[in-house]
């Protein structure tokens, strides 16, 4: 009876083997993206808001302390204004897009994937025109 | 009724003067002390018995090890091995203090603007004398976005130039927002619990046991953002497009 029981056995054995190492293999897929998951909607809400209003800050400061310097109040800080919120959007812009959060981003941008090296995006040609502004 | 923003308030322990500098050392000082030793213990102890299978305190710290050592891959590439010691060392640090801040009584001084834009402008300069060693001059053609029109550029090139500015910026008030609105929150939600008494008070007392583990995530969250951005700022001083 062991006999016959047996290889029977092994076989629901290994499939059940095979499907744990499945079920393994794309739980560790997931686990490398983990942070992509639920609560990273939030992250990047956060993320997009603070992008749009750090350039605009750093502009309005430029513009304050050129101003004091050259004694121009208010023009430089009205220039830098502009300035800054044109920064502020491009960050946002580039936020969005996932083609990185960094300045002059180059045609076909590198998009930060989980998928080891920064890859390249030139087979995306609408990436490619948008990137280059 | 407690103030909700007294916990962000820095006393000295001990005072010291340093020039007419109050250099004093703080309970901010003394939380980083502590995250400090914090850290090394929980590297040092748990990697102590080096087992070949490890157990399960080994097993926690090379999971953080291999955490960031991926993505320092994935983010900068083979060369950014040589500065994997001080991105784990920002992650640690972050991460630690962030949790270490969500101990009752305790203080978390990521919530402070000084330590965080202290931190990301370390990140910044770093990041920027690393693209002027390797690149040179060069160094600058990050500025100057390519396939634009040269009447475009005098444009373009101030705005990529405060685009660039802004990262310490966004990086710093990122990281010191997240954690102050969340501490905030969580107090404000506390000072309704008792004048609500037994039965109203349940309502905010839940909305804090939630709010407590969100600010578990947040804490991660916010120590994770900070190194992988640092990683991407990094890994555009080191490859130029």
């Amino acid at each position: 009876m062991s006999d016959k029981k047996t290889p029977g056995d092994s076989d629901d054995f290994d499939a059940r083997l095979r499907r744990a190492q499945k079920g393994h293999s794309s739980a560790g897929e997931k686990d490398g993206e983990f942070a992509e998951t639920p609560s990273q909607g939030f992250g990047l809400a956060f993320r997009i808001g603070t992008e749009l209003v750090a350039a605009l800050i750093v502009g309005l400061f430029i513009g304050y302390w050129l101003d004091i310097w050259l004694e121009t109040t208010p023009w430089m800080m009205v220039v830098f204004f502009f300035l800054g919120s044109g920064a502020g959007i491009m960050n946002v812009y580039r936020a969005a897009q996932g083609i990185g959060l960094g300045v002059g981003i180059g045609p076909g941008g590198k998009i930060i994937s989980d998928k080891g090296e920064n890859s390249e995006s030139s087979g995306k040609p609408e990436k490619k025109d948008q990137s280059g502004d | 009724m407690a103030n909700p923003l007294q916990q962000f308030e820095i006393k000295p322990i001990i005072p010291i003067q340093l020039g007419g500098i109050d250099a004093s050392f703080t309970n901010s000082a003394l939380m980083m002390v502590l995250t400090v030793i914090t850290v090394t213990l929980f590297l040092t102890l748990s990697m102590k018995g080096r087992a070949l299978v490890p157990g399960r305190w080994q097993s926690m710290a090379e999971l953080t090890y291999e955490f960031v050592a991926s993505m320092v891959r994935d983010n900068v590439g083979s060369a950014g091995r040589q500065y994997f010691p001080f991105i784990f060392a920002l992650f640690m640090f972050i991460l630690f203090g962030n949790l270490l801040g969500l101990v009752p009584f305790s203080f978390t001084f990521t919530s402070h603007v000084a330590v965080t834009l202290g931190m990301a402008l370390t990140v910044f300069i770093g990041v920027t004398l690393v693209g002027f060693i390797k690149h040179g001059v060069k160094f600058l053609t990050l500025f100057v976005p390519s396939g634009v029109p040269a009447v475009m550029l005098f444009l373009l090139v101030p705005i990529e130039i405060l685009s660039y500015l802004s990262r310490p910026v966004s990086l710093s008030i990122r990281l010191f927002a997240n954690m102050t609105a969340g501490h905030t929150m969580m107090k404000v939600f506390a000072a309704f619990i008792v004048p609500l008494g037994f039965l109203g008070g349940w309502a905010p007392f839940a909305i804090d046991v939630a709010l407590t583990g969100f600010e578990f995530i947040v804490a991660f969250l916010q120590a994770y953002v900070f190194a992988v951005l640092s990683c991407i700022y990094l890994n555009d001083s080191l490859h130029l497009h």
